[in-house]
């Protein structure tokens, strides 16, 4: 079943596209990778899906992006959008609070004031990030206090406690060390059976580790998009082939 | 050019795979030098040769787990390491086969080989068929390798005319059938290492297409 699905997509910033004529579509409960040179437009069309690009003056897109159907450039109200798609950043950006606190924010947000409720959907954010059992005793000290590995998964976890159905990840990796690193792999796919992850990521090896379907860009086109393990092991397009074996990029 | 260090690992690979198909080629020469001059001095040196191949196995075994180590291969790049893998025993193999032929060879007379062209015949085949599957290989030539795979029925053809002769050397010597069995074994032998080509060149057509070929078939 398919989560999101991009129609003759195009994103112009100015005059200058960085999306071109993208057709993909995102499969619900699985873990999809973008990958590609820098620039190549992977992380605009990650924005693009929770509406990030708004805010850049100058951006202007064409074409249909739809969740579940329902086109998300039209009438949907973008709080809502952001409380489906939720995000999570390269570096980790825990705000300058709790560890409590940065998981309560949201669910706050959205109107939940009852302590024990929130109590519960701090644990279970905490929990489903696999953190928990490394924050439980200092849930009220700063966030900014915890590791790298550490605040990245309290940002999951954050993002985690609006209950969203789908989590944009943009490198979230590539800021921490190797064991850390494997615990957000891990993570990622334990989190496939209730959310839908879209992953843009640098390193192919993870790419080729964790994900179900993989698209490869190249200058704002998706040059091949297909099962991870068909596109790593027989590519399609000989650009695709070039950019994983690493004789361009 | 990106990956410098990659591609110089991945032509070292080439390179060891040509010494040990060159390898190969030597113990099947002397293997057959062996049968039909009855030169049993050959025996030690066929010994040395199967050593030799069998160093070279673990040699390129573990320059292709390095690869696959530090290179974290994909595509085309982890079907030639993986291709190369599965190549070596085979190659491991024909050196195996070339010493047992030597080992018969030290009962057998020449008298008894004079005759018998068509083993000859099948040794200058299987090298052949040994020589382009490598070549194939390093080439990246999917037509050599496909040209390899048919050309095999030229020495099956071969096995069965060894066959036959054997069978007419048979009713002309009463009695000395223990030679020809020998000999039947040589040449079967000689039709493996054909196999094994084959197998070689299937891997090499699986590296360059990424398809591998049906079991059935």
């Amino acid at each position: 079943m398919n989560k999101f699905t991009m129609d003759d997509l195009n994103l112009y910033y100015g005059n200058f596209q960085a999306l071109k004529n993208v057709n993909l579509t995102v499969k619900k409960n699985q873990i999809t990778a973008f990958i590609g040179p820098s620039g190549c437009g992977k992380s605009t069309l990650l924005k693009t899906l929770n509406r990030m690009n708004d805010l850049i003056e100058g951006c202007r897109i064409t074409g249909k992006v739809l969740l579940d159907q329902e086109e998300i450039y039209g009438n949907m109200d973008i709080n809502h959008l952001r409380k489906r798609v939720g995000m999570v950043f390269q570096k980790p950006n825990p705000f300058p609070m709790s560890v409590y606190d940065n998981i309560a924010y949201g669910p706050r947000t959205h109107g939940t004031k009852n302590k024990g409720r929130l109590d519960d959907i701090v644990e279970k954010a905490l929990r489903d990030a696999a953190i928990w059992e490394e924050v439980k005793d200092r849930l009220k000290k700063s966030a900014l206090g915890l590791s790298g590995g550490q605040q990245q998964r309290v940002c999951i976890a954050r993002a985690l406690a609006i209950e969203p159905e789908v989590l944009l990840m943009d490198e979230p990796t590539s800021a921490l060390d190797p064991i850390s690193t494997l615990k957000i792999e891990d993570l990622v796919t334990k989190l496939k059976k209730e959310y839908t992850i879209v992953i843009v990521t640098h390193n192919m090896q993870q790419a080729a580790r964790i994900s179900d379907s993989t698209a490869f860009f190249l200058l704002g086109e998706v040059i091949e998009y297909q099962g991870t393990e068909a596109l790593f092991s027989l590519p399609k397009d000989k650009r695709t082939e070039d950019y994983i074996t690493g004789r361009f990029g | 050019m990106m990956r410098n260090r990659f591609d110089e690992q991945l032509e070292l690979l080439n390179q060891e795979l040509i010494k040990m198909g060159a390898l190969c080629e030597e113990a099947i020469g002397a293997s057959v030098k062996a049968l039909l001059d009855g030169d049993k001095t050959l025996a030690e040196k066929a010994l040395a040769i199967d050593r030799e191949i069998d160093q070279k196995e673990r040699d390129v075994e573990t320059l292709c787990m390095r690869l696959l180590m530090q290179q974290q291969p994909v595509a085309r790049d982890l079907r030639q390491i993986s291709s190369a893998l599965k190549m070596i025993s085979d190659m491991e193999r024909i050196g195996d086969q070339a010493a047992d032929i030597t080992e018969i060879a030290q009962f057998i007379g020449p008298d008894e080989t004079k005759d018998l062209t068509n083993i000859n015949r099948m040794a200058k085949e299987t090298i052949k068929m040994v020589t382009d599957a490598i070549d194939s290989f390093v080439k990246k030539d999917l037509d050599l390798a496909r040209y390899v795979v048919e050309y095999d029925d030229v020495v099956d053809d071969l096995f069965d005319q060894v066959k036959a002769d054997l069978v007419q050397l048979i009713k002309r010597h009463h009695g000395d059938g223990g030679a020809c069995l020998d000999l039947l074994m040589a040449a079967k032998y000689f039709e493996r290492i054909g196999d094994h080509a084959v197998n070689i060149a299937e891997w090499v057509e699986y590296s360059i297409t990424g398809v591998q070929k049906d079991v059935i078939d």
